[in-house]
């Protein structure tokens, strides 16, 4: 294992606005992306997966969001980075994409330009040099007739053809780390499959460490080498993903994994939902945040708040596993979800 | 883009004469007319009636509207009865075009120059010192009727600090030569300096009264628009791009922010023109809005006619011009 490209150290988020209770949105969360390495941070919306990659880029507003901990890259320190230091190092070293491309990109200004200002922004290359390398990228992300598209808007464009160009923009620098927030949620399902594919050799050709914010397991499946599940803000469990996916061990996780359908399973069989919905959360000050939705909900779950530690008792050979959890799922408990029986 | 401004422009045609036949039946019904205005309350009746069938106001008043009708699409629009006696109304018009354009122009600059920025400043700044303040500053410029301000500026700067005139357009004893009836334009054109800087002294308290109005707007809507395009995802993705917050400004941020302001401007001439009739008044700033004044107290309808055509006819012409600047900020709404 190469040295981290990215280490991100119990880092906390908390929202203190005014005239509300502050709320914890991301609690301690630490985990390490090597160069190269594809890392997928997994949960449901509000489980703090955006929030800490916004964190980590430092495009969270400075007031009402109390951010601690620490995120090196490279071994530099990003969060006490000088403001003007840390704009070199966006678009330039880090990069990232966004959920809704329509709303991501501007309107009003060409996808020429938008790419463009990217690399005279970091590279200091005068205009005409910029849209040449602009349209060299947009033709690699795949999008045809680039010097034409240069000159287009984004509502000329299609969804698919959006998420390429916001692509194109993040990968214009040639970053070491992407950060990928729910790339293809707004995109239809063939799209997704084409923007994912795209990511992937990107990342491979380049070499580029990705992080991949995600509710989607399937997306997880075709993409990660290692996936961070969380939930109410903290990481629930971590695994390689062939481990994850044969063995999880975190009730959510299993719950997120018995909720898809099967197309080789039992056509009869009823899907294993995950009850009741994030509002049901409580903190984890002396309690596990999971407890009122978890099947598997035992007497320390409401009194005590489990730690992040290593799953020794996990069987499936892949390295290390860390877990959350007072009663993690056994190969029985499989079993019933497999089952489809509570 | 031709067509659709030929389009526009056959619209204003059929709006004005809906207009001209609304303004001609309102005009009449005001109490009082031109007879009683010319004439006095103790006229004799032979008098009245002789003066009603000089001015042709016996007939009918169809055939009134056809004969205004007839001669208006002559090019004839009637003689001035109150403002300035036996001159042609359109000529009136046209003598006094210049000093409001100059007067609208300069308040329309000072409302934006000032607007915009302390709009996008205060949006910046959201719920510090300098927001709350401009916000109330603008609001006091919404709430303060414009003759009660014309009144107190006049009142304060021309009169207890006698540091700017209190009204006319330039001191009696200038000898300015006039080319283009904008007296400022004019002073710099011939190279007659001392005419420039007082006429535009003489601008100075009319343009600050005018502005106030549109400056208020400007400055909320740019406030408003600002605050909206600042949680846009775009402006977030600028962001993540590194940019330098010059670029992230203008390019993103103001240029999406401006669309609305732009339509504000265009809607804000409206307003400009009626301030116009109170600020000239107060000001004696001799323009269109002082000869409206005075042609509604003699009655004069052949002026207020001509005034008002064309104070609708210029309302529809800066909106057009700002339709089509709005195409060319926003290419979503171009014409395919």
């Amino acid at each position: 294992m190469s040295t981290p490209l990215l280490e991100v150290d119990d880092l906390s988020v908390r929202f203190t606005r005014q005239g509300q209770e502050p709320f914890t949105a991301v609690d301690k969360v630490t985990f390490n992306v090597a160069p190269g390495e594809v890392v997928g941070l997994v949960g449901e919306s509000g489980c703090g997966k955006s929030v800490t990659s916004l964190a980590i880029m430092r495009l969270l507003a400075r007031r009402g969001n109390q951010v601690t901990g620490s995120v090196r890259f490279a071994g530099t320190e990003l969060l006490t980075l000088p403001d003007a230091a840390m704009r070199d190092k966006r678009g330039a070293e880090l990069a990232m994409i966004f959920q809704d491309p329509l709303s991501s990109l501007n309107p009003v200004v060409p996808i020429g330009v938008q790419v463009s200002e990217v690399i005279t922004r970091h590279r200091g290359e005068n205009r005409a040099v910029a849209a040449r390398q602009a349209a060299e990228m947009l033709d690699k992300v795949g999008i045809p007739d680039p010097t034409r598209r240069l000159k287009e808007y984004p509502h000329q464009l299609s969804g698919g053809m959006r998420q390429r160009a916001l692509i194109a923009m993040a990968l214009a620098c040639e970053p070491r780390l992407l950060i990928a927030d729910e790339p293809t949620t707004a995109l239809d399902v063939t799209i997704q499959a084409q923007i994912l594919a795209l990511l992937t050799d990107l990342v491979e050709q380049s070499g580029t460490a990705l992080i991949m914010i995600t509710h989607d397991l399937g997306v997880v499946a075709g993409l990660c080498d290692g996936v961070n599940v969380l939930y109410g803000g903290r990481i629930v469990e971590r695994a390689k993903r062939h481990p994850l996916f044969a063995e999880p061990r975190h009730p959510y996780t299993g719950g997120l994994l018995g909720s898809i359908p099967r197309l080789d399973g039992d056509r009869d069989a009823r899907l294993f939902p995950i009850r009741g919905s994030v509002a049901d959360n409580i903190p984890w000050d002396h309690a596990c945040a999971f407890a009122p939705r978890c099947h598997q909900e035992g007497e320390k779950c409401r009194t005590v708040a489990p730690d992040l530690l290593p799953d020794e008792e996990a069987r499936t050979d892949g390295g290390l596993r860390l877990l959350r959890c007072h009663y993690p799922l056994t190969a029985a408990d499989r079993q019933r979800i497999e089952e489809g029986r509570a | 883009m031709s067509r659709y401004i030929v389009r526009r422009l056959l619209q204003a045609i059929v709006t004005l004469f809906v207009l001209s036949l609304l303004l001609f039946a309102w005009l009449r019904s005001l109490p009082g007319g031109p007879v009683s205005a010319l004439l006095g309350e103790r006229s004799t009746p032979e008098d009245r009636a002789a003066l009603e069938q000089a001015l042709g106001l016996d007939q009918p008043i169809f055939i009134q509207y056809l004969r205004f009708l007839e001669r208006a699409a002559q090019g004839q629009f009637g003689v001035s009865t109150g403002v300035l006696p036996g001159r042609d109304a359109l000529e009136i018009f046209l003598s006094r075009f210049p000093a409001t354009i100059e007067l609208s122009f300069f308040a329309l600059t000072l409302a934006i120059l000032l607007g915009i920025p302390l709009g996008y400043l205060a949006a910046r700044h959201r719920g510090t010192f300098l927001d709350t303040g401009s916000v109330l500053f603008s609001l006091v410029g919404i709430a303060v009727p414009v003759f009660f301000l014309a009144f107190a500026l006049k009142y304060v700067f021309a009169i207890q600090l006698g540091v700017l005139p209190p009204s006319g357009r330039q001191s009696v004893g200038i000898n300015a030569t006039h080319i283009t009836g904008m007296y400022v334009l004019d002073g710099l054109l011939t190279r007659e300096w001392d005419a420039a800087w007082d006429a535009l002294r003489h601008l100075i308290l009319p343009a600050v009264a005018l502005s106030s109005i549109p400056f208020a707007v400007i400055l909320r809507i740019t406030r408003a628009s600002v605050l909206e395009v600042l949680d846009e995802d775009y402006v977030r993705t600028a962001q993540a791009k590194g940019l330098r917050a010059a670029t992230i400004r203008g390019r993103h941020v103001l240029r999406n922010a401006l669309i609305p302001v732009v339509t504000t401007i265009g809607l804000q001439t409206g307003a400009l023109l009626a301030g116009a009739v109170l600020t000239e008044r107060v000001f004696t700033f001799r323009g269109v809005g002082h000869a409206l004044a005075y042609g509604f107290e003699t009655r004069d309808y052949a002026v207020l006619q001509v005034l008002i055509m064309m104070a609708a006819l210029i309302y529809i012409l800066v909106n057009m011009v700002v339709d089509i600047a709005y195409a060319a900020i926003d290419p979503r709404v171009r014409v395919r």
